[in-house]
């Protein structure tokens, strides 16, 4: 065990929130949920996605306004609700997971250029830029050339470069979103190192991390929320990774590893060498009929690339695909879904639906061949398919002329694999599909994709969270630096063995 | 089975309110004010100027669905209308035959479409902007035009191609019977094929459209151009109003048709809008400059009055979402 920076102790809290409440279209976001941070402390927020842990980092820093009835008091101050300029002035700071950077622009001008926006005179002073710049990094102990494009450096530098910028601004309070989710295991030491240091120095640190073995690492107390109510606030002294996931589900963990043997059926997928340089390298794999083969790895491990080829989004350097012992070469996503490809984008926002037409429409889109009457599309075809999928797959709908925005995350996605059942597809490939999904409504998505698999459909389950492809596959391949680096069998294989080495 | 009022919302869909309201709105205002308005008077002139701007809009209705525009429409338009004149002029000018105007028509209506195709290739190839892409054209169609014209009127057709401009049949004005028979066209087009389905969705998300399937590509090309062969049915209905053409005819209405998308409730972001309340729209607008004119207002007053009603249907349609927003809200 490491030694905590700061416990904290029974100092006034720098920031105390009580009360806040938040509805989205009728959805409750959070329930009465209050939430302190010491001071100096590392604090862990904890729950699984769409628990509200981004909602509420986004309430503290001002996006959202909570409900009336909120209080946020933070540094002596009490406010209704924050605006990001006060958030920003008054020293919190946010790191999201995505950065936010500028690629194109340099490190010295990505972590200075908010502090040199709106002085007088209005023009750039690239000198004090620079200066800002390698100050700030030196307060980390790091030395980058402030002077290059941030692109030239790798992701781990990029995120020490989001960190420079948030202490520019003088924080006091510094939220990580997800901070380690894209680092290697040595990369993640250092910056647990960075954030220890921090915290030595008076700034509080909200961690929130899917990692739980690091959040107990590095953390003084744990907050834990679900289904966007408090579950508790516990010192991380004494606590088990068991003990947070059950905190966080709400249930002892039984989940059962689905794996079956599959190895008598015909192989639906064959892949060799499959290759495309800087993005994954000498892929081969297999799929069989009925078989869930699962794809885990870290953020940037290629997974998504190799997913858009097999689509025909993207086009191998060297390699073959065979399906159904065809070899098969798309020139575009049509060529594969023609041929019984579909892909189930992970960015279910922007690529995955089109959030502003009806459920109807983002259904029937990829098989509009389907409601053709003669040369014309039938709204009555229409109407019966769409109402034939809702039913087989249990969507909550209102009016299938909906915009499909409306539904949750969990309905959308169901109404995503109508879309690619739809299209009578061989094999399924699915990229992240619980991805801003309700913890409750996860398990109804494997339970579809298992009598999926029953049906004989062949399934590819990519996704960074390993319990999910251990549980849900039958076979399980770890990628990493765009290679395939492991083999495993959830029936044999302990999760723990699995979840070491792609976190390592 | 789908019930009346369920077929009525298909029929004319949400966006319907608005131009809907204009329309009784302009009808009771101008038939108070003046007694001659509601008379067969104000029915001929509107009928008679309705299908320019007309097909002009519908050109312009296609592009703005999917997120795009398309700037060229009135040179587009004129062009096609010179390739007429000289196919006519060709063959013996005021004695060319119906075959010539037959050969005109088709290629008057190619090379339009030929503008739409540049378009949109560029468009969807490069991913410019429809806006710098269209301006483009807009500027080089004037170029070429006015170089070619010298800048004035090609006139001397054939006698029988003035009824196309000012005849009627069965009482109803051949031109407005060319715009209707586009209307429905457009309408069919848009909520019963698969190039409208693919329209809208593009509109709304071209790369979750491209994800699902579909060729973005060859929809945009396709767009742009029907948009440029509509342009030609257009500028050949100038040729026979006018009796004359020149490059610049009807360059006032390039932007006056983007309005009237937006009053008949097109989204200027596209992906939602429909053909028959833009067509009522369309109406509204010409009743009221009529209506003016019975009052006795100037006609530039019209278009200032026009601009008016269209800022004021931004707001109405602002406030309207806002109320129902918050009604939404209160309600659940």
């Amino acid at each position: 065990m490491h030694q905590l920076a700061n416990t904290g102790g029974s100092e006034k809290p720098l920031l105390s929130l009580h009360d806040i409440n938040m509805t989205f279209g009728g959805v409750k976001a959070l329930k009465n949920v209050s939430f302190d941070v010491r001071p100096g402390e590392v604090h862990c927020l904890a729950g699984e996605n769409g628990c509200g842990k981004s909602t509420l980092i986004k309430i503290i820093t001002g996006v959202y306004r909570p409900a009336d009835g909120a209080s946020i008091e933070y540094d002596g101050e009490t406010y209704s609700h924050m605006s990001p300029v006060t958030a920003q002035d008054r020293g919190i700071q946010v790191i999201w997971q995505d950065l936010a950077l500028f690629p194109e622009m340099s490190v010295a001008e990505n972590i200075a250029f908010q502090t040199v926006l709106g002085r007088w005179p209005k023009l750039v002073d690239y000198g004090r830029m620079r200066k800002i710049a390698t100050d700030a990094l030196k307060r980390l102990g790091i030395t980058l050339d402030v002077d290059l494009p941030l692109k030239d450096y790798a992701i781990a530098q990029r995120q020490i470069v989001a960190i420079a910028r948030a202490l520019v601004g003088q924080a006091k309070l510094v939220f990580m979103d997800e901070p380690t989710a894209s680092l290697t295991q040595s990369e993640t030491d250092h910056l647990l190192d960075i954030v220890r240091g921090l915290s030595a120095a008076g700034v509080a640190v909200v961690f929130v991390s899917h990692r739980l073995a690091e959040v107990l690492e590095i953390s003084s107390r744990i907050t834990v929320l679900r289904d966007g109510a408090l579950v508790g606030v516990y010192p991380a002294a004494g606590m088990t990774q068991s003990r947070i996931t059950e905190l966080m589900t709400g249930k002892t963990f039984d989940q059962q590893v689905r794996a079956r043997p599959r190895g008598d059926q015909p192989v639906v997928l064959d892949v060799k060498g499959l290759s495309r340089p800087g993005q994954f390298d000498d892929i081969s794999l297999t799929v069989r009929r009925g078989e869930t083969l699962g794809i885990t790895g870290l953020l940037g491990a290629g997974r998504t690339e190799l997913a858009q080829t097999l689509f025909g989004m993207l086009k191998p350097a060297a390699g073959t695909i065979t399906l159904e012992g065809r070899p098969v070469h798309f020139s575009s996503n049509r060529d594969a879904i023609k041929a019984g490809v579909a892909y189930l984008s992970e960015d279910r926002l922007s690529l995955g639906l089109i959030q502003p037409q009806s459920i109807a429409d983002n259904l029937v889109i990829s098989s509009l061949g389907k409601i053709m009457s003669g040369a014309f599309l039938s709204d009555e075809r229409k109407r019966r398919l769409v109402a034939g999928w809702i039913a087989d797959l249990g969507v909550k709908i209102g009016r299938q002329g909906d915009p499909i925005s409306t539904l949750s995350g969990g309905n959308q996605q169901r109404v995503a694999i109508a879309k690619w059942l739809a299209t009578d597809p061989k094999l399924l490939i699915l990229d992240s599909p619980t991805v801003g999904v309700d913890v409750g409504a996860r398990a109804g998505i494997f339970d579809i994709v298992s009598k999926l698999a029953e049906t004989g459909l062949a399934i590819i389950l990519i996704s960074d969270e390993v319990p999910e492809v251990y549980f849900n596959a039958d076979r399980v391949l770890h990628m990493a630096q765009g290679r395939i680096v492991g083999e495993y069998d959830p029936r044999v294989v302990p999760l723990a063995e699995i979840e070491g080495a792609v976190y390592a | 089975m789908t019930s009346f009022s369920d077929r009525l919302k298909a029929w004319f869909g949400p966006e319907m309110a608005g131009p809907g309201l204009a329309l009784i709105a302009v009808i009771l205002v101008f038939g108070l004010a003046s007694p001659q308005f509601l008379s067969a008077a104000t029915f001929g002139s509107v009928a008679f100027q309705l299908p320019e701007l007309g097909l002009l809009t519908l050109a312009m209705l296609l592009p703005i669905l999917t997120g795009g525009l398309n700037l060229a429409v009135t040179f587009t338009a004129n062009i096609a209308g010179l390739t007429l004149a000289w196919v006519l002029q060709a063959n013996g000018g005021a004695d060319a035959g119906a075959g010539a105007f037959a050969l005109g028509c088709i290629l008057a209506v190619a090379v339009g479409a030929a503008s739409g195709v540049v378009m949109g290739l560029v468009i969807a190839f490069t991913r410019a902007h429809p806006i710098l892409v269209s301006l483009s054209m807009m500027i080089f169609l004037r170029g070429l035009g006015e170089f070619l014209t010298r800048g004035g009127d090609v006139s001397g057709f054939p006698a029988f191609i003035g009824p196309l401009g000012h005849g009627s049949i069965a009482g109803i004005p051949v031109p407005l019977i060319v715009f209707i028979v586009c209307v429905l066209a457009w309408h069919v087009l848009l909520t019963r094929t698969k190039l409208g389905f693919n329209t809208y969705m593009i509109g709304s998300n071209l790369e979750a459209t491209r994800y699902s399937g579909i060729n973005t590509r060859k929809v945009i090309v396709l767009v742009y151009t029907l948009s440029g062969a509509m342009c030609a049915i257009a500028g050949i209905i100038m040729l026979a109003r006018f009796n004359s053409v020149r490059i610049g005819h009807g360059e006032s209405y390039l932007l006056i048709t983007v309005l009237a998308c937006f009053l008949g409730g097109v989204n200027p972001f596209g992906g939602f809008g429909r053909v028959i309340p833009v067509f009522v729209a369309l109406i509204v607008l010409q009743l009221l400059s009529s209506g003016l004119n019975l009052i006795g207002a100037n006609q530039h007053l019209a278009t200032a009055v026009w601009g008016l009603l269209l800022v004021g249907v931004m707001v109405l349609r602002f406030a309207a979402s806002k109320f129902k927003i918050s009604f939404v809200r209160k309600g659940t």
